[in-house]
């Protein structure tokens, strides 16, 4: 067969890349749900993470058992929906604050209310760019809603070795721990060039090497922090 | 023809030495520098890149007398890419920790150059079972650079493997300093070239006259 006419390599290339399209169009719905599942069990891994839990088995179990309640914030503080942790259903996905997107956290405010041991805490969602692509994370405080409980970072594409060591729980997410937040009403909580903290009540020590990687997790936190301000105040005048 | 004649054993050992993707043809520089700063995610990128480059030349091999000459890179691209997504979607599915690990690094797959010239140069005039011994062969030899450049570059410039301590900590008490610029990409291609060095001096073949 003459493989260099036209019409055969019309109907050839048609082929392909009718087949292809089917093959991937298969795989992805037919993978959607269990990929969803993974990336839902992901998520509640990170945020008990951010509460100091890790070495989670069951994921949805451990979820349930530490978190109270989730909900969505209105401006001033006051809570708009509360919902049980990981109940989809009723509200649909778009009410409930486990499905809140991240284009939405600034407005919706989700926060994740946790009881460890007894003592309540509250996680935060974060969102923000690093060197080379978005960096993500989730902050909890303590009751008092200004000292942080703990920290959980991670990023989709910064340098190993480097900015990527925001996932290094020990070197850099553990100094988190016992900082305050909120200063004359504005997020304070920052993180400085490494050997350049002045005020250790607010500030953390970045990584050297990674400047941009760690102004991105400063930068996070102030601006995602700063949407729940009203809500952080409200305590603190009790 | 027996499956693993002199010839075949050649195919498949060749890359490992004397005709390396990296050092030799060099081909896929660029992840070679852009993921070597720990030895984890070189080995994951090198076992992903054995599987990818084995899986594309048997198909592209199979295919190979049907395919049209004038579009033939671009049938060679679609079913790279659409092998890569496909990996990439079962891994979601069903090894979520890995797929996170891999992150871009699995996109990067269907840019690199190693992929498209083992189809190219190979899968397009050979046999399914050797175009796969011979994704095989390039596959690993690409690894194996991977794994000696990550080593060195792990080692000497965060004093870890795997990310375990493995410099003793008296070391640092006496002043001994990690070398930072060891996790910068030049020093890959440094390392790289240290390793090409060394080869062709060792290897009267590769020289030029």
């Amino acid at each position: 067969m003459n493989t260099n006419k036209n019409s055969y390599t019309f109907i050839y290339a048609s082929i392909v890349v009718i087949i292809v399209a089917f093959l991937l169009a298969f795989v992805s719905s037919a993978l959607h749900s269990r990929q969803q599942r993974n990336i839902d069990l992901d998520k509640m891994k990170q945020v008990l993470a951010s509460l100091n839990v890790t070495g989670v088995k069951d994921a949805e179990a451990t979820y349930k058992q530490y978190i109270v309640s989730e909900q969505l914030l209105a401006e001033n503080g006051t809570v708009v929906t509360s919902t049980k942790p990981y109940q989809m259903g009723a509200a649909g996905d778009n009410g409930c604050a486990f499905k809140c997107s991240i284009a939405d956290i600034l407005t919706k405010r989700p926060v994740y209310v946790a009881s460890v041991d007894g003592q309540t805490k509250y996680v935060f969602p974060l969102y923000g760019n690093g060197l080379w692509g978005p960096i993500w994370g989730y902050v909890s405080l303590n009751a008092d809603k200004q000292t942080v409980y703990g920290v959980y970072f991670s990023h989709d594409s910064e340098t190993p070795g480097l900015g990527a060591e925001i996932t290094n729980h020990e070197k850099f997410q553990v100094p988190f721990g016992g900082k305050h937040v909120m200063k004359d009403g504005r997020v304070a909580l920052s993180v400085v060039k490494n050997g350049n903290v002045k005020d250790a009540e607010f500030e953390v020590n970045g990584l050297s090497g990674a400047t941009f990687t760690s102004k991105g997790v400063s930068d996070m936190l102030q601006k995602d922090l700063n949407a729940y301000a009203a809500f952080l105040k409200a305590e603190s005048n009790q | 023809m027996s499956l693993f004649s002199k010839k075949n054993k050649e195919v498949f050992t060749a890359p490992l030495g004397k005709n390396n993707p990296v050092t030799v043809q060099v081909l896929g520089i660029c992840s070679a520098l852009a993921v070597t700063a720990q030895l984890k995610p070189a080995i994951v990128m090198g076992l992903s890149v054995t599987i990818i480059v084995a899986l594309s030349n048997l198909v592209i091999s199979l295919l190979r007398k049907t395919i049209p000459n004038r579009v033939r890179i671009i049938i060679q691209l679609v079913v790279v890419a659409a092998l890569v997504t496909i990996v990439s979607e079962l891994l979601k599915a069903f090894a979520y920790d890995v797929s996170v690990q891999l992150s871009v690094y699995i996109g990067l797959i269907i840019t690199n150059c190693i992929l498209m010239g083992r189809l190219e140069a190979f899968a397009m005039s050979n046999g399914p079972w050797e175009s796969l011994l011979d994704g095989l062969g390039n596959g690993l030899g690409y690894a194996k650079i991977l794994v000696i450049v990550a080593f060195i570059r792990e080692l000497l410039g965060s004093g870890c493997l795997f990310g375990y301590r493995v410099i003793p900590q008296w070391c640092y008490d006496h002043g001994y300093l990690d070398n930072g610029l060891m996790l910068m990409p030049p020093m890959a291609l440094i390392i790289v070239g240290c390793i090409i060095w060394w080869q062709r001096a060792h290897n009267k073949d590769l020289q030029e006259q």
